[in-house]
């Protein structure tokens, strides 16, 4: 009697359910089909005789994976570039928020907002362009104009391969750090105004408010971008490491990632072996981060946990 | 904060001048050298004053307007599509499950939520795709893959739903006979609009954007590619360019600028997310700053 009275209330709701169901299709495809997909790491892939048949071949193409250098280069890669960006990132945000806060000319203000989030609107393409601009070998801004006349030779910065972590961060931070401060500085324009002004009146300075007021307030803030950050620290910006170096071959040492890894795996050499075992690694892994972050965070505090 | 400190505000100030300066001047240089004659770009590389200006990188980009103009149409056909599902399967998600009188919420909600924590990477999403799909070289491909619904988006709609319009609404809506559908379109998206043009905006630079799909996906049909895909193969390659402005004005293709005209079409690239991004800033930083929100 029961359950049919909870149907009832079930089938009263089919038009809500049918609104789900696009959705839902597009989940199963996009995202629950591949999880499964993910097996076949553990697979000898045979389009021939279709890939549910392909034989199961155990740890082979992950011994074959680690065999090289390449896995060590690009884990060490992902992982190095992860932490100094999130280092960087999130310092030049934090500092950007309250430089913005303390402006009182509203012009400047809004047009500073305005700007600084224009690198984060342009596509990995443009930004290429632009690093071209600057990187190009024959008549590149910096050779051109900046070392030229300085009596230096150029530099083949396209074979180069040790000035990329520098360059690879300057333009990450270009391209993100809008971004960020306005993050932070949403949180930043929160804050009561009254905790400043009770500061004020027990003889805290500028930098006493900022240590004692602005950074307490903003520790749930930073806490949470900091822990997201390191849940997908084994995932990178696949345009920035491949495109922007211009895929030179010769950089692969310091612009491999585990993204480029896989791609040129899979799409360049025809390698779904090794190429899945790397895909594998970073899905789990990263699975396992976020997860393991998140129990952290709301251990800390509660209510900042995502889940 | 409360600060005389006058060499503390200055320093600020300087700062903030600064990022500017940092994030128009690589843009200023992009601008400066389309504009800049091959020879003296070849002479004396990039500067942001050029000694001479031309229009002629953008003359020879015109005389392509075949490549150019196709790539571009089809980035625009690529985004409206993808926005209006986008926007249709969105609000079609979040709507049930801002209703908490729904039976199974929890399991749909989490459904929804486990795809942000765990996915299958590239491989097996080009196998299902490529495999099972079979959506190579088709318009799909640029499209669908990964692009169509974000999970981010429809907690931030569920969320607006949940905190901005009252069940008592719905309720009366439904008490006076109308159906669901009825509710969603005249109560509840009328209500949305504001969320929905974060969400369309946030959509359209996306695809706008999107380079990947085109890379992934399209092997012989690049008449199916966007725009910038096309500036992708022109950075590749600029033979490409050139081959199609000498066939198409009859101009030997060792004579057409190599440089310059990538710059232009750069600049004639980035043009629609400029032009649209000062109306719909406000949007797009709430946008932002709502995306930093939990659900």
């Amino acid at each position: 009697m029961k359950k049919k009275k909870s149907l009832k209330r079930v089938l009263r709701y089919w038009p809500l359910y049918l609104m789900l169901i696009p959705g839902t299709v597009y989940l199963i495809i996009n995202n629950y089909i591949p999880l499964f997909g993910l097996l076949i790491a553990f697979k000898k892939v045979d389009y021939s005789i279709g890939i549910l048949k392909s034989p199961w071949t155990g740890l082979s193409n992950f011994t074959y994976l680690f065999a090289t250098n390449d896995a060590f280069i690009m884990f060490r890669n992902t992982i190095l570039y992860n932490v100094v960006f999130i280092i960087l990132g999130n310092l030049l945000g934090f500092v950007t928020a309250i430089a913005m806060d303390t402006i009182k000319n509203k012009y400047f203000k809004n047009f500073s907002q305005v700007i600084i989030l224009v690198p984060y609107l342009l596509s990995i393409i443009i930004v290429t362009y632009i690093v071209y601009a600057f990187l190009n070998p024959t008549n590149g801004f910096i050779n051109n104009t900046i070392i030229k006349p300085l009596g230096g030779k150029g530099i083949n910065w396209y074979n180069e391969p040790k000035p990329w972590p520098f360059i690879l961060t300057i333009v990450y931070l270009w391209m993100s750090f809008g971004y960020s401060s306005i993050l932070y500085y949403s949180t930043l324009i929160g804050i009561d105004k009254t905790f400043y002004e009770a500061a004020v009146v027990d003889g805290a300075g500028t930098w006493k408010q900022i240590r004692h007021v602005t950074l307490p307030c903003m520790k749930g803030t930073i806490i949470i971008l900091l822990i997201l950050a390191i849940g997908r620290i084994c995932y990178s910006d696949f345009g920035l490491f491949y495109q922007v170096p211009m895929h030179s071959g010769l950089l692969y040492k310091t612009t491999q990632t585990i993204d480029t890894f896989v791609f040129r795996a899979l799409l360049e050499q025809n390698n779904i072996g090794r190429s899945s075992a790397a895909g594998f690694f970073q899905s789990v892994l990263g699975f396992i981060l976020v997860v393991t972050s998140n129990a952290i965070v709301s251990k800390i505090d509660k209510d900042s946990a995502l889940f | 904060m409360i600060t005389n400190n006058k060499a503390f505000i200055v320093v600020q100030y300087v700062f903030v001048f600064l990022l500017i300066v940092a994030c128009i001047i690589p843009f200023w240089l992009l601008i400066a050298s389309s504009f800049t004659p091959e020879s003296v770009l070849l002479d004396s590389g990039y500067s942001l004053i050029p000694k001479q200006i031309t229009f002629d990188t953008y003359r020879y980009l015109a005389a392509v307007s075949d490549g150019v103009a196709r790539a571009y149409l089809m980035s625009v056909i690529i985004a409206a599509i993808g926005v209006t599902t986008s926007l249709v399967m969105t609000t079609f998600y979040a709507y049930p499950l801002s209703r908490k009188d729904l039976p199974g919420r929890n399991i749909i909600s989490f459904f929804l939520f486990f795809t942000m924590l765990f996915n299958g990477g590239l491989v097996p999403t080009y196998i299902v795709y490529t495999r099972l799909l079979n959506i190579k070289d088709t318009l799909w491909g640029m499209i669908i893959p990964s692009m169509l619904m974000n999970a981010f988006h429809v907690i931030m709609m569920r969320t607006y739903i949940t905190s901005n319009i009252s069940d008592e609404i719905i309720e009366a809506g439904r008490i006076d006979g109308a159906s669901e559908l009825t509710c969603l379109i005249r109560i509840v998206i009328p209500l949305c609009k504001p969320i929905m043009g974060t969400l369309g905006l946030m959509t359209f630079i996306a695809y706008w954007n999107n380079w990947t799909n085109g890379v992934y996906y399209i092997q012989k049909r690049t008449d199916l590619l966007g725009i910038q895909n096309y500036m992708k193969r022109v950075l590749d390659s600029i033979t490409v360019l050139q081959q199609q402005v000498s066939k198409g004005i009859n101009v030997d293709a060792s004579q057409i600028p190599s440089v310059g005209i990538r710059m232009a079409l750069a600049v004639v690239g980035v043009l629609p997310v400029l032009i649209v991004y000062p109306f719909f800033q406000k949007s797009f930083v709430k946008g932002v700053t709502l995306g930093s929100v939990k659900g």
